[in-house]
């Protein structure tokens, strides 16, 4: 793992300006961000643990637990939200037991709101493992979940 | 030097000096919260805002920041500017009710909390006013605390909750903040410092014996400085 | 296309070169692939017609061309046959032996695959016959349908970089000139005159000088800029170099949000081809100019998109941001002169110096020229990117060029700004679009999103929904905006549950104007505009909530209960099937009850039943 963030580092010339888009890969690369992987990317940089902590706390884009499995996606824009969004994302919370952000026990399931996808003409949507799901309801999404394998 | 006005007062201030200081050396009283004067400002509290400009085109600026202008016309205390302050208090009031210093400055201002706003029941006293976090980059330049996650969430802390193996115990951070939220304690020998959940053996003094610095803090002076480690373990009142 | 062109009079001659070894009689096929179509299933579509062109040997008469958005998403896959352009719309994997046997071998039209009217079953062959796309102005946005961004030949073929070799032989000053005649104003959601902003940065004092351009994309439901990196990089990319030379700038980053990886995989082919081809680098089209970009991603924060929290991401820093009382122009990223402009801003750059200033000045209202580009989403029958001139009226984005309200219900509002703005009721659906109107009303442009909403909307749930999406995304850094915020959050969310109290209405506005007035940057002080907007405008629906405790849209679930009609309902039982918690009961072919205590007020009953028999209120 210290090789492979080393790697990473010295790909953007040791350059803590792109902090960032350093996590971005090491974070690729290995799944998520581990403390491990962190105080490697510290120590690598340059930069102090708290600034590499902040950065990775602050943005969304960063996983400081292992995913799960199955990646869900459940886009909460605007579009959506309106096509009612909000139903469905009660829906996956009931079935799978985990909130925003969340990741189940079992490391089966993760579970994110996003922002807007960009695919508004499809609302309300769903990405599943990169696969888009265009036109959702509480009843699809049920049986979404079971295909995945989901008891309900 | 820049011609303005303040409050109808007309006072002259350097060029490229903020609001604030020239109205301070003026006389003219601005309440603060994040403010420091041995660190840059923050511009995170809002409660120095004060309305610059006349008639319509006025906006409402914070004085820490804002840098003094010729012919500039300043409000310390309009109604736009009062809003902001109760509202600022009135949120803090909420957020950290177990706070004394808050609570004593709320009545200064006479400002009542506001009934509406849950107050915070997680006992905690930070008002997020960067003082720490600050302090502890840039005067003491360690880098030990910082902030993390965003909004509501975002708190001070070590880096993952744990006890950090930079911080020097050093205790800036506790001096500085103004609840009292961040605590140090000693043991009842003295021998002991602990802060931000990890322990530091004190040093003592070679020539009273009464134990005055952790040794990790006189070991970073050393190191910064170069002055041998020996030459640091004498406390201020025998040297 | 490898070697470096070395001047505007080369350029010229390769355009040439490229155009006129292009039939423009021979067939082509042209497809969208931008992530919308792709959404709807597009790339599985160009496979099948890849794979049927090889099978059947039609490579050798017949061109294929994958594009980026077209704009009329709600249609997607789209598929248009040239030279007549025929267009289809809805097209499956299924289709495509047939549109290959019968319109490119035959010339015969598939009706089906036509665009036909909802309202009056009109069919229109031509893409520019479709009311969608004939009741537009896509001047900017129209070159998507014509270029593979993968193709750095196809933006030549139709003009491509002619406005950059036009300014290299101009002088800096002039082209500030013309952007300052054209009264270009940003995209982004700040309107800022573009002129301006190059001006008073090429007059700056500090080296290095910066110019970024910011993708970051935040508002939810607008899509705009993401299509316009996708499908016409290039494009960008010229109205970038065009401003970097003159405001005197030879460095630069266009930030992408994070979500956006074909928008970073496009604009990094496309700087490659750029580089290549010495329109990016060192004595560009030998002019003597040098210019380079490189392209960072944002980390996933809306707070991003606002210019110093952008800078301070650029800096490998968390996205807070700082005051501006010295602006960016003079001390921006790493406190060096800085001009910021957003994705749209510079596709529009290339027109005006092609054209020149008063050409644009003479397009759109007395103080927002030019065309704009919005996304036209929510409960609307034609979602899609929309390009109309500015000062068009309402009424015609959301009926003529929208095509109405879904299911032929009312409309109620229009939520424009996102969740900086503010929401416009019917009584203005006449109004002309432009900064300052939208603005006299409680709204903004903002980066252009407009989300349509028919009476099953609740506006108090709304502004619920924008304040918690702008609590969750505040920095933190500033009292009012991380505190306030979450405050006014707080009392929307008791009012949406029956828990509203009488004075909250008069508390949230005058939380608003502090939260307006001391916030530290554009987030905190637009946040309170949606909670305001649906307070000036659906007043009664707050106090509905409050005083009543009732939600007259039927949305807030505290506030509702489900219902059988026992004389629509057949006893299905369909809906004791969804129910997650056993409400619903009863025999079958007899009519069913909910038991309110049980019911969460989830929905599925709702959705799933045929016969319409699920009341809510």
């Amino acid at each position: 793992m210290e090789e492979k963030v080393k790697e990473i580092v010295q790909g953007y010339g040791g350059d803590l300006s792109y902090l960032v888009p350093i996590m971005q890969d090491v974070q690729k690369e290995l799944g998520y961000l581990s403390k491990d992987a962190l105080m490697a990317v510290s120590a690598n940089l340059g930069v102090p643990v708290s600034r590499v902590y902040e950065v990775a706390t602050f943005y969304k884009a960063f996983s400081l637990k292992p995913k799960g499995r199955h990646h869900i996606s459940l886009c909460m824009g605007t579009a959506c939200h309106v096509r009612g969004a909000e139903f469905i994302s009660s829906n996956i919370t009931t079935l799978l037991g985990i909130k925003d952000g969340e990741t189940t026990d079992d490391l089966e399931y993760s579970f994110e709101t996003v922002g807007c996808l960009g695919a508004c003409a499809l609302g309300p949507i769903i990405v599943v493992d990169g696969e888009y799901h265009g036109e959702m309801n509480i009843a699809k999404t049920t049986k979404l979940l079971k295909k995945l394998g989901k008891k309900v | 030097m820049v011609n303005l006005t303040i409050d109808n007062k007309k006072i002259q201030a350097e060029e490229g000096q903020a609001l604030l200081d020239a109205a301070r050396q003026n006389g003219i009283v601005i309440p603060t919260l994040c403010h420091h004067e041995s660190l840059e400002p923050s511009g995170s509290c809002r409660l120095c805002s004060v309305e610059v400009g006349e008639g319509s085109r006025t906006k409402v600026v914070t004085s820490c920041l804002y840098p003094v202008a010729e012919g500039l016309v300043v409000n310390t205390a309009s109604e736009r500017v009062m809003n902001v302050r109760r509202t600022v208090i009135q949120l803090l009031l909420a957020r950290a009710p177990e706070s004394e210093q808050l609570a004593r400055m709320a009545e200064d201002m006479g400002i009542s909390p506001e009934p509406r706003f849950k107050a915070s029941e997680d006992g905690n006293k930070c008002i997020l006013c960067r003082l720490c976090v600050r302090t502890c980059e840039k005067i003491v330049g360690v880098s030990a605390i910082g902030f993390s996650y965003r909004g509501s969430q975002k708190n001070v802390c070590t880096p993952f909750h744990e006890p950090s193996n930079v911080c020097i115990g050093c205790g800036a951070c506790s001096y500085v903040c103004p609840t009292g939220q961040i605590e140090m304690h000693t043991s009842p020998a003295g021998d002991v410092r602990t802060i931000w959940g990890r322990d530091f053996k004190m040093a003592a003094c070679k020539v009273c014996g009464r134990y005055f610095a952790p040794e990790d803090q006189l070991q970073y002076i050393s190191g910064r400085t170069g002055v041998p480690l020996e030459e640091l373990m004498v406390c201020s009142s025998c040297r | 296309m490898t070697s470096k062109i070395k001047s505007f009079s080369e350029l010229k001659q390769l355009q040439e070169k490229i155009k006129s070894a292009r039939d423009p009689n021979r067939q082509r096929i042209t497809i969208c692939v931008g992530t919308g179509c792709l959404a709807h299933g597009a790339m599985k579509v160009a496979d099948a017609f890849l794979e049927e062109i090889g099978k059947r040997s039609l490579a050798v008469k017949l061109d294929f061309r994958k594009t980026g958005c077209h704009g009329f998403c709600e249609r997607g896959p789209m598929v248009i046959i040239s030279p007549e352009n025929i267009f289809y719309q809805h097209v499956s994997v299924d289709d495509v032996g047939d549109i290959l046997e019968k319109t490119i071998l035959k010339g015969e039209i598939i009706d089906n695959l036509l665009y036909a009217n909802p309202q009056t079953g009109e069919k229109y062959v031509h893409e520019d016959e479709v009311p969608f796309y004939k009741r537009q102005t896509r001047t900017v946005f129209g070159m998507n349908s014509k270029v593979d961004p993968k193709n750095m030949d196809d933006y030549l073929a139709v003009g491509g970089y002619s406005a950059l070799g036009k300014a290299l032989a101009m002088k800096p000053a002039e082209i500030i000139r013309e952007v300052v005649t054209a009264n270009l104003r940003g995209r982004g959601g700040g309107g800022f005159p573009a002129g301006r902003k190059w001006e008073e940065t090429s007059k700056a004092a500090g080296t290095p000088k910066y110019v970024i351009c910011n993708a970051d994309e935040g508002d939810p439901g607008a899509y705009m800029d993401r299509s316009l990196l996708e499908g016409n990089p290039h494009l960008v990319l010229e109205g970038m170099i065009i401003g970097a030379y003159a405001i005197g700038s030879n460095e630069g980053y266009i930030y992408v949000r994070n979500e956006y990886p074909l928008a970073v995989e496009n604009i990094n082919i496309a700087i490659g081809q750029a580089r290549e081809a010495g329109i990016l680098g060192e004595n560009i089209l030998g002019s003597g100019f040098s210019f380079d970009l490189k392209v960072s991603r944002g980390g996933g924060a809306f707070v991003c998109g606002e210019s110093s929290a952008l800078f301070a991401s650029l800096e490998g820093r968390a996205g807070e941001p700082r005051a501006k009382y010295v602006h960016a122009t003079q001390k921006g990223l790493y406190d060096k002169p800085t001009n910021l402009n957003n994705v749209e801003t510079w596709a529009n750059v290339p027109f005006i110096i092609n054209n020149g200033g008063d050409w644009y000045a003479g397009i759109g209202t007395d103080h927002s020229k030019g065309t704009k580009i919005f996304s036209l989403v929510g409960k609307i029958n034609n979602t899609g990117l929309v390009e109309v001139p500015m000062g068009t009226k309402l009424r015609e984005i959301v009926f003529d060029i929208g095509g109405g309200i879904i299911n032929n219900r009312k409309f109620k509002a229009i939520q424009t700004g996102g969740p900086s703005g503010g929401c416009i009721p019917e009584a203005y659906l006449d109004m002309p679009v432009d900064f300052d109107e939208l603005a006299k009303v409680g709204s903004m442009m903002g980066s252009g999103g407009m989300i349509v909403m028919d009476e099953g909307t609740c506006m108090v749930d709304l502004a619920r929904y924008f304040t918690n999406f702008l609590a969750n995304e505040s920095c933190g850094k500033c009292v009012p905006c991380r505190e306030g915020l979450q405050r006014m959050r707080e009392i929307l969310v008791d009012i949406t549950e029956g828990k509203g109290r009488e004075g909250d209405i008069e508390l949230l506005e005058s939380l608003a104007v502090s939260i307006k007035d001391g916030s530290l940057c554009a987030l905190g002080t637009s946040a309170p505009n949606p909670v305001l907007s649906t307070i000036r405008y659906f007043r009664d629906e707050y106090e509905a909530h409050i005083k009543e405790k009732r939600c007259p849209a039927g949305v807030c679930k505290a506030l509702i209960t489900y219902s059988v009609d026992p004389e629509k309902c057949t006893g299905c039982t369909l809906c004791a099937k969804v129910c997650p918690v056993g409400a619903a009961t009863g025999e079958k072919k007899k009519a069913h009850k909910i038991d309110p205590d049980k019911c969460t007020r989830c929905g599925a009953c709702k959705e799933s039943c045929q016969f319409d028999a699920i009341i809510v209120r």
